[in-house]
């Protein structure tokens, strides 16, 4: 008995466009797998799905914003994070996800990133981290492990990489959490708490990149993921100045702050549109 | 199910059956769910799909237990599973 079906439709068609599908994602990149959970998350935290939108800046997990059956928009290289935060502020009832890779959101946007997290801007960022800049053929990027290989560091990389979380918590977020594609139900289950918090909240999420880094890296897809296994430890609480990423000693994961405050629409009410001056000037 | 120890309820749990379903033309033949799915259900399949890759196939269709996790390992929503009973309807 053959209990396979051939069957066209999938349960997250109705919110992908799927005149689009398959996407452009090479066989066994990891971005697939981190929008699909971006997506069940969307689902199934409930949030009104006419009040959310997408968006991403360029690179290859900046495709994103492409594939969702919401409104969506593809920004600029590094300026998804200031689109977002232009769009909550001029509609704060809406629900504003930013999904893109670690060269946009880290190297071209990584000071937007800081001040939008010192500010507690209420977003949920998304960062796809395949340590490289994978569309345009593997460069170095800021999140590149020393001594990886990659087109422009052929001899390994020389720097040292960020630790993403640390600089999150750093620069004041309210909700900072790390996991990995395989990870994909606590994946689910971290952008579903992040749409549901104030403030800005940042998911790094770990994914092979194998044409354009596991190539030279000499990673496999199906590599990466059983290292994903083997080497990760799942770190509750952990202080983000610790969490480690180092694919030999060991890839701390979890979610490491959740701790609510103010968001910047709360100061600037606070302080430029108290109460009463708005009667005064409606008095008027 | 094999287990070390007979859970003393066993003769009353009843395991969850799925049925996988594969959307094979989305397929780019990656291998994630057939690596991690827990019950070894699936297999490669020795076709090809349209744009050349090998898509999964159902080796032990009685072991799926509708976990779901080929379907959210998936970068390609290129297959799924539903309970069992609720597929026949
Ligand atoms: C202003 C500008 N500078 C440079 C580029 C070239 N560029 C396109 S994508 C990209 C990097 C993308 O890296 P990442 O965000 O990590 O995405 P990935 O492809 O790895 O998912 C760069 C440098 C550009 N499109 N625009
Ligand atoms: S180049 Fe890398 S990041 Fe881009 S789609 Fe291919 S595998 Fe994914
Ligand atoms: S639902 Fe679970 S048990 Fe069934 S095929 Fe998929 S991964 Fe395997
Ligand atoms: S995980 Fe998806 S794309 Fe990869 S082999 Fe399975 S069905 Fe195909
Ligand atoms: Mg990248």
């Amino acid at each position: 008995m053959n209990k396979t079906k051939e069957r066209n439709e999938h349960p997250l068609d109705e919110l992908l466009r799927t005149d689009r599908i398959p996407h452009i994602w090479c066989p066994g990149c990891g971005i697939g797998t981190a929008f699909s959970a971006s997506l069940v998350a969307m689902k199934t935290s409930a949030i009104d799905l006419q009040k959310t939108v997408m968006v991403s800046g360029i690179g290859c997990s900046g495709r994103g914003a492409g594939y969702i059956k919401l409104d969506s928009y593809h920004t600029t290289h590094g300026r998804a994070i200031p689109f977002a935060t232009g769009m909550k502020l001029a509609n704060p009832e809406l629900n504003v996800v930013v999904f893109s890779g670690d060269g946009d959101l880290f190297a071209i946007g990584g000071n937007h990133f800081i001040h939008a997290a010192r500010r507690n801007i209420d977003l949920t960022v998304v960062c796809v981290n395949n340590f490289n800049y994978g569309m345009t053929g593997g460069q170095a990027a800021a999140t590149t492990p020393c001594n990886a290989r990659t087109t422009t560091t052929p001899r390994g990389n020389p720097e040292t990489p960020f630790n993403l979380p640390f600089m999150a918590f750093a620069a004041g977020a309210s909700y900072v959490a790390r996991w990995t594609i395989l990870h994909t139900r606590d994946l689910t289950k971290s952008v579903e708490e992040a749409l549901l918090r104030r403030g800005f909240s940042f998911i790094e999420v770990l994914a092979p990149c194998p044409t354009s880094y596991g190539r030279r890296n000499k990673q496999k897809p199906l590599d990466t993921l059983k290292a994903y296994q083997e080497r990760t430890v799942i770190k509750h609480a952990c202080h983000p100045a610790e969490v480690q990423l180092d694919f030999e000693r060991g890839i701390t994961l979890g979610k490491f702050f959740d701790l609510e405050r103010p968001t910047f629409l709360d100061m600037y009410d606070r302080t430029c549109r108290p109460q009463e001056r708005i009667e005064k000037s409606e008095a008027v | 199910m094999k287990y070390w120890r007979v859970p003393l309820d066993a003769d009353q749990i009843e395991v969850t059956r799925g049925i996988v379903h594969i959307v094979a033309e989305r397929c780019k033949g990656c291998g994630y769910c057939i690596a991690f799915c827990p019950r070894d259900v699936l297999e490669v399949s020795p076709r090809y799909n349209a744009k050349g890759y090998h898509p999964p196939q159902v080796k032990r269709a009685d072991e799926c237990v509708n976990c779901h996790y080929c379907e959210i390992i998936c970068p390609d929503f290129a297959i799924y599973s539903v309970e069992a009973s609720a597929d026949l309807v």
